[in-house]
């Protein structure tokens, strides 16, 4: 078996974390009285509710159900009622609520009937259609919904990567799943290598985690080829794991497909494994839960289940504590509400405290040492884009290739200055977007008005003619004083009609209308009052820059 | 604000100076035990200078002192110029050299990581350009010396002008300088250098201070505060420049080894030239900007009016940065691969 390595550009060594969360086994929460589904929990368009406050719902049951291409349903994570189907909190950097399903436990946990599906005798569209609505999406954090990437359609896919690396500090997740679950991971993979048609599979599991790659070795096909890749951040990021294994470059701007490479997260194999073996849509995943707790450790939470429960379920957090991370300290981003639920982005919480986490140095001006693009992964510059992010020259910054950045934070980290160089880039990159949403829609203004001028013109032209027609037919009827007296009554319907709307125009003018920001329930008017305040933060310290 | 990633390196800006004025540590030992104790004179003036201007200029800018004055970038900046000046020079000439570097050069261009060019080489270039006399009066090798200077002597001769000793007795032109005269006058390279200035390889004294600099750049190396590119082009430059030019004409033009160990080349190679703020970045503009920088020493030692052409050198190629940036950009992750590969790391 040849392991041919293929070294990406820069990295960096974060301290590790691992062995807090990695020594027991993944336990399974029990049972809760309440769980929160949120419609958007997948890149594309959130799933639209299809159950009504009050119905009755039984386990895997979908709750929301995909809406256009891209997008995967939301199922029920236990049998209950469905209670609200509202704003809740959702674990967002922006701390906004978005629509989700309330769900009441009945403590019975009855499920629908799940079918399982012998996929070695399906063809794999059949197989596609099967998972579609199994609510798949991938579970390494960017929740890309799964039965499109199973579809290679046009493109021909050769191989298969299944990344294993965890490269992100904390997190144990994948970790314990292929060292607990490995033959049921390995079917999965099994699963994906049919559909998409391709024979080559390589797993890449960085050599931190000795005990997952021997346990994947054991679990693999002997035609797999399962790979140790040196642990080094973000070796796990897929253009880079790509590159490490097979030595090719994701082309910019576009994904792995079209160099005939698919990527897939382990747990997103799992998950497939149950969707067909067992017929159960994606109603749980693994979640690590570590840092200033009890107990820290990887939980089989199901999805929808508040943070706070999850957190209770490790013994809770340790005086001292100063917030929650969702996801690694890389990549993740502060909790803002502790009742939002685990989603199937969530692969880790993180609980501050501030030995663990101390408050970053004052950032002090760049000196160009060229550290980032010493540590930049993408071979990109960091240190020109953010001088131009900075000035918000977005052009300048863009042709720095802004667009090639993938968000690792190996800059920020080895930043000597301690410049969030990571923010002025998503900064930069939302400005340019949407700078170029407003010019796309002054563009379809332009279009909008130029085609309402030559409507205009067109219809007076014709009006003209008309007229000049009528002119002239009335002539040759020989000139009788017609068209008065038949047109009469129906002109006078016409003017009471008129005059009935513009009596109500003016009644509706004289009461005030309310403004959509007054009379709010007081949880609104605290999110608002909160967002304001956050928002009030980030411009002092933008303004102290 | 996102915030992420939420776990820094343990580096920072004020531990990098250090370092840089950690590595000088062993040439300036050299140069006390060779010459002396006046450049501890010269070191503490310079950096006491240094602080003052920063302090002021951070005040009249309304920018917190703090974070600035412990960023160590001043002192870098004052060991710098006063490693490159001679010793025993009057006070007012460092502080001169330092206003000019702290003031204008760096405050003036907005401080920290803003300046386009070297801080310590504009207040040398100024110094030269003004105060020649006072920049060619180097304090000879102690065992050529007819007095050795103290402490408190060079703190006499610093502050008093000429103290009690005669400048003549502890003074004496330097090798570039001794060069490019005589050899105007046609003296034959091999009587140069039987003079009691040379030493083995380059200037009696300062070459085993050039070798501590070398040493002292090779901790840095390998400490990595800096790349291999910029020092090895430039001494590159240095020494196939000056083979050119000793090839072409052997009376008028010095080895190559000369030049790569008299004068302020070892010095500028790993500690001026590698400058990160003023530098290039890119590793192929690191190369063309030090082999550049190389070239222009040797011409400006060769054909100019001045007798070293490090300061000079370093600054032209610092107003050429921008440029040589802009058109070294490496490859990105992922964008098709151009023809040339040369000198990619």
């Amino acid at each position: 078996m040849k392991t041919q390595l293929f070294t990406f550009h820069g990295g960096v060594h974060p301290e590790q974390h691992k062995a807090e969360s990695n020594a027991a086994p993944i336990s399974v929460m029990p049972l809760l009285p309440r769980y929160v589904v949120p419609m958007r929990q997948h890149i594309g368009t959130p799933a639209r509710p299809v159950v009504s406050v009050g119905d009755r719902v039984l386990r895997g049951q979908i709750v929301g159900a995909a809406e256009g291409y891209v997008s995967t349903a939301a199922h029920a994570p236990t049998s209950g009622r469905v209670v609200a189907i509202e704003a809740c909190a959702v674990p967002h950097p922006s701390g906004l609520f978005d629509l989700a399903v309330v769900i009441e436990a009945d403590g019975e946990d009855l499920s629908i009937d799940m079918q399982p599906l012998d996929w070695r005798a399906l063809d794999p569209s059949a197989l596609r259609n099967r998972i579609r609505d199994m609510g798949l999406a991938g579970l390494g954090g960017a929740v890309f919904p799964s039965y499109i990437k199973l579809n290679p359609g046009a493109q021909k896919i050769h191989t298969l990567i299944v990344n294993g690396a965890e490269c992100e500090p904390w997190i144990t997740c994948d970790d314990r799943l292929m060292r607990e679950r490995a033959a049921e991971l390995a079917r999965g993979i099994e699963i994906m290598r049919h559909a998409l048609g391709c024979t080559t599979v390589l797993l890449g599991i960085e050599d931190n985690k000795p005990e997952a790659l021997a346990a994947m070795r054991g679990a693999a096909p002997p035609d797999w080829r399962v790979m140790s890749v040196p642990t080094l951040y973000p070796s796990g990021g897929g253009k880079q794991l790509t590159y490490l294994l097979t030595g090719v470059e994701t082309p910019t701007g576009g994904r792995s497909t079209d160099v005939g490479i698919q990527v897939f997260n382990v747990g997103t194999a799992y998950s497939l494994y149950r969707a067909v073996e067992l017929g159960e849509p994606l109603i749980s995943r693994v979640v690590t839960l570590t840092g200033h707790v009890a107990q820290p450790g990887n939980f089989e939470a199901r999805i929808g289940t508040p943070l706070a429960d999850l957190i209770a379920a490790a013994g809770g957090a340790l005086p001292g504590a100063s917030g929650e991370i969702v996801g690694g300290p890389m990549m993740g981003f502060d909790l803002m509400d502790l009742a939002a639920p685990v989603t199937k982005a969530v692969n880790c919480l993180i609980v501050k405290s501030p030995s663990l986490f101390p408050p970053k140095p004052v950032e002090l001006p760049c000196i160009r040492c060229g550290a980032c693009a010493r540590a930049c992964p993408a071979d990109l510059q960091p240190f020109e884009m953010y001088w131009y992010s900075h000035a918000k020259n977005f052009g300048h910054a863009q042709s720095y290739h802004l667009f090639d950045c993938i968000e690792c934070g190996c800059c920020a980290y080895v930043c000597p200055s301690h410049i969030p160089l990571v923010d002025y880039f998503r900064f930069a990159k939302s400005e340019i977007w949407e700078r170029e949403r407003e010019k796309a829609s002054a563009d379809q203004a332009r279009v909008r008005h130029e085609f309402k001028a030559f409507r205009l013109e067109r219809e007076k032209r014709e009006k003209a003619e008309k007229f000049a027609k009528a002119a002239e037919k009335s002539k040759v009827a020989g000139g009788a004083d017609a068209g008065a007296a038949p047109a009469d009554p129906d002109a006078e319907k016409k003017k009471a009609i008129l005059q009935a709307a513009l009596e109500r125009a003016a009644q509706a003018k004289q009461t005030v209308t309310p403004k959509n920001t007054d009379n709010l329930p007081p949880r609104v008017q605290q999110e608002i009052d909160a967002i304001e305040t956050r928002r009030a933060g980030v411009e002092n310290t933008e303004s102290q820059k | 604000m996102i915030g992420s990633p939420y776990t820094l390196a343990s580096n920072s800006t004020a531990t990098i100076m250090f370092k840089v004025l950690l590595a000088l540590l062993p040439g300036i030992a050299a140069h006390v035990w060779l010459f002396g104790p006046g450049i501890v004179v010269s070191l503490i003036l310079c950096s006491a200078f240094a602080i003052g201007f920063e302090t002021l200029l951070l005040l009249a800018r309304r920018l917190p002192l703090q974070p600035f004055l412990s960023d160590n970038s001043a002192l870098v900046s004052a060991w710098l110029l006063a490693l490159s000046l001679p010793t025993l020079a009057p006070w007012w000439l460092y502080a001169i050299g330092i206003g000019i570097a702290i003031v204008i050069a760096k405050q003036l261009y907005g401080g920290l990581g803003q300046n386009l060019f070297n801080p310590a080489m504009v207040g040398y270039a100024a110094l030269i350009v003004s105060f020649p006399v006072y920049m060619t009066q180097w304090p000879a090798p102690i065992v050529l010396a007819d007095h050795a200077i103290g402490l408190w002597d060079a703190f006499d001769i610093v502050f008093s002008g000429q103290g009690s000793i005669s400048a003549d007795a502890y003074t004496s032109a330097t090798l570039l300088d001794t060069w490019k005269t005589q050899v105007r006058l046609n003296t034959a390279p091999e009587v140069l250098l039987a003079q009691p200035i040379f030493g083995w390889i380059g200037a009696r004294g300062h070459e085993i201070v050039a070798l501590m600099y070398l040493a002292g750049g090779l901790l840095l190396f390998w400490g990595k505060r800096i790349t291999w590119h910029i020092p090895l082009a430039f001494l590159a430059g240095v020494a196939l420049t000056a083979g050119v030019l000793q090839l072409i004409d052997p009376t008028q033009h010095a080895s190559p080894l000369l030049h790569l160990f008299s004068g302020g080349v070892m010095l500028g190679a790993f500690f001026i030239a590698t400058d990160p703020v003023t530098a290039a970045t890119t590793p192929r503009g690191k190369l063309i900007y030090a082999a550049m920088a190389g070239f222009l020493t040797v011409i400006i030692r060769g054909f100019g009016s001045f007798p070293d052409g490090v300061a000079f050198a370093i600054l032209l190629m610092n107003m050429c940065v921008p440029f040589i940036d802009d058109y070294t950009q490496p490859r990105v992750f992922g964008h098709p691969r151009k023809r040339s590969k040369a000198g990619q790391p």
